[in-house]
């Protein structure tokens, strides 16, 4: 601690000596980010788990109640559908992102003019403020004004409109689709510099070796892809798991809490109705799920590297 | 690499990449469109009969004049803007200090410090934002810009800081050595030597983070209140909708209007960001 001071108010070339010490820079360089970490995340994460063992509303201090809000929560029927909501969306839209991603990344790992500019509009989706992004689908969603009602019905698909929003079964397929949408191009483009990686030899051996076109995806570039692909995927579950922005302005949970996720009913109960302590318990429902998933990006990174 | 017939290439190649294009660009193009359309074509039912969605004769700046005049955006986009740069140097600097200290000097707790910082990288904000909306009341910044600009940082540095390490890791060893033969410190070789060289790491942090502190939605919502303190995605939700009125002329128009700061500077920056983007999950 002594020598702390001495380099806070010590002369200038005590403060370089001292940053010559290989751990004293370390420790002057990663202060600052140490302090907002702990100050920004590690404290409103124990913050979280006191508000959710007490009864805290906004304005009210709460008392200490044990498990009594998780067990609320627990047996909360929009909760328990929330739940099962945000575990489809995951899945779904993951499946959907991977596929289509991989299409693309393909595609766009051929030579053909005006490569560079494609890739760099395919982005767009991904780049752009999501909220802003989402409020253009809304309004092709619109139940009375959507073009793409307009668009089925000029090739004959309908006659009567879709209430695109407006149905709970619907209306989650949409905010799939809008999720799909978004997420797209950020695993085309990554699987892109994935497969960009690959040696060519490698493809014109196998094709000397009679393999064809589907044998070369399956046992040349998929097995040395799937680094890449794991990492991506578990990035995007958990974004997706905690998607909050495209609901939010989709759909608000509705209709009749059909598209609530863990993140939506969160905000719903903690800030809107002012439920603190619900609030901050459904969202460190989300916990669990998430620490598994990075326990196991962690071991899954170790083990490539040290390979 | 395309092979075979022409017709093959159009059925495996040119049908889906347009396919793909157009479904990924369309909702942009239906951003602008609304964006002038007059508000007698925009309301109008979707089987009216004559009605052409895709176009419009009688284009119009009534809506982005609208937007400017009678609501706040203006100063959304000014707060956007000071919030996001300012959490990018925040996060720009920390994350390079952070960076080169974990993959360049040996300290005790190293490695479960670096594991420490990725599993942040990992925290989504939606797991956080109720006890740290009651923490940043406590601290008294609520409803002003350092809510955001002192929060931001928290998901910008891990990333930051991942990405420089890689970036640091690539630049071999001898360069500061050499420097330090030559009599600089170690503060001196780390910023006159490593950091010029890191420039495009740092570019491609910076302009990753610039992006994301611009689509940041949820601490935004519900740390600001006050109309002339919000951020545009905020602002454009809350302050454009009444009841349940949709004006959707000046929502497309901002919706524009607002993606643009980030597209110009995405585009002057694109290789920067992609690589910025697979250094992200590659590490």
């Amino acid at each position: 601690m002594a020598t702390t001071t001495e380099a806070a108010t010590g002369t200038p070339r005590t403060r370089t000596r001292l940053l010559e010490d290989e751990r004293w820079l370390a420790f002057f360089l990663l202060m600052p980010t140490i302090v907002l970490l702990a100050l920004f995340i590690a404290y409103p994460f124990m913050k979280g788990i006191l508000l959710s063992v007490t009864n805290t509303r906004v304005g009210v201090p709460g008392e200490f109640v044990g498990l009594a809000i998780f067990e609320k929560v627990w047996n909360d029927g929009i909760f328990r559908e929330a739940a099962w909501n945000t575990i489809y969306y995951t899945a779904v839209t993951t499946v959907f992102k991977l596929a289509l991603g991989l299409w693309l990344a393909l595609l766009l790992n051929r030579h053909f003019r005006g490569k560079a500019f494609i890739r760099a509009f395919i982005l767009l989706p991904f780049i752009i403020p999501t909220v802003l992004s989402t409020f253009a689908w809304k309004w092709m969603f619109d139940p009375t004004f959507s073009v793409l009602n307009w668009l089925l019905r000029e090739i004959g698909v309908i006659d009567q409109r879709i209430n695109w929003l407006g149905d709970p079964d619907l209306a989650m397929g949409c905010i799939i689709a809008v999720n799909v949408w978004r997420g797209v191009p950020f695993f085309a483009i990554t699987l892109l510099a994935g497969l960009q990686t690959i040696s060519p030899e490698l493809h014109e051996a196998a094709a000397i070796d009679g393999a064809n076109a589907r044998q070369r995806f399956l046992y040349v570039t998929w097995p040395l892809l799937l680094p890449v692909t794991m990492v991506v995927v578990l990035f995007s579950v958990i974004q997706t798991f905690a998607d909050f922005q495209l609901v939010y302005v989709l759909t608000e949970g509705g209709p009749a809490n059909a598209t609530h996720l863990f993140a939506t009913y969160a905000y719903q109960i903690g800030v809107r109705t002012g439920l603190l302590s619900e609030g901050a318990a459904i969202s460190l429902a989300m916990f669990p799920v998430l620490f598994l998933v990075v326990i196991f990006q962690l071991l899954y990174i170790r083990r490539v590297e040290t390979r | 690499m395309i092979e075979g017939a022409k017709w093959r290439r159009w059925v495996y190649f040119h049908i889906p990449l347009a396919g793909f294009l157009i479904w990924l660009l369309f909702p942009f193009y239906w951003m602008m469109i609304t964006t002038v359309r007059p508000d007698g074509e925009l309301y109008r039912p979707w089987n009216a009969p004559n009605y052409t969605p895709f176009w419009t004769n009688n284009p119009t700046f009534e809506h982005i004049r609208y937007l400017f005049a009678e609501t706040l955006f203006a100063t959304w986009l000014w707060n956007t803007m000071v919030i996001a740069l300012a959490a990018t140097a925040i996060s720009l600097v920390c994350g390079v200090f952070a960076g080169y200290a974990l993959s360049r000097l040996k300290f005790p707790f190293a490695g479960s410090l670096g594991t420490m910082i990725f599993v942040t990288y990992l925290v989504p904000q939606t797991l956080l934002f109720i006890p740290l909306a009651d923490i940043i009341r406590n601290f008294r910044i609520g409803d002003s810009p350092w809510a955001l600009i002192l929060t931001y940082p928290t998901f910008l540095i891990p990333f930051c800081t991942w990405l420089m390490m890689g970036y640091f890791k690539a630049i071999p060893k001898e360069l500061e050595e050499c420097a330090r033969i030559d009599g600089a410190s170690r503060w001196q070789a780390m910023i006159y030597i490593i950091l010029p060289v890191a420039v495009p790491g740092i570019l491609s942090a910076g302009i990753f983070a610039f992006t994301l502190s611009w689509n940041e939605f949820i601490y935004a919502l519900v740390f600001l209140s006050s109309p002339q303190e919000k951020t545009v995605p905020v602002g454009v939700v809350s302050e454009l909708i009444r009841g349940d009125v949709f004006f959707w002329g000046p929502l497309m128009a901002g919706a524009l209007l607002g993606s643009i700061p980030v597209a110009i500077a995405y585009s002057f920056f694109v290789e920067h960001y992609v690589s910025g983007l697979t250094g992200s999950v590659k590490g």
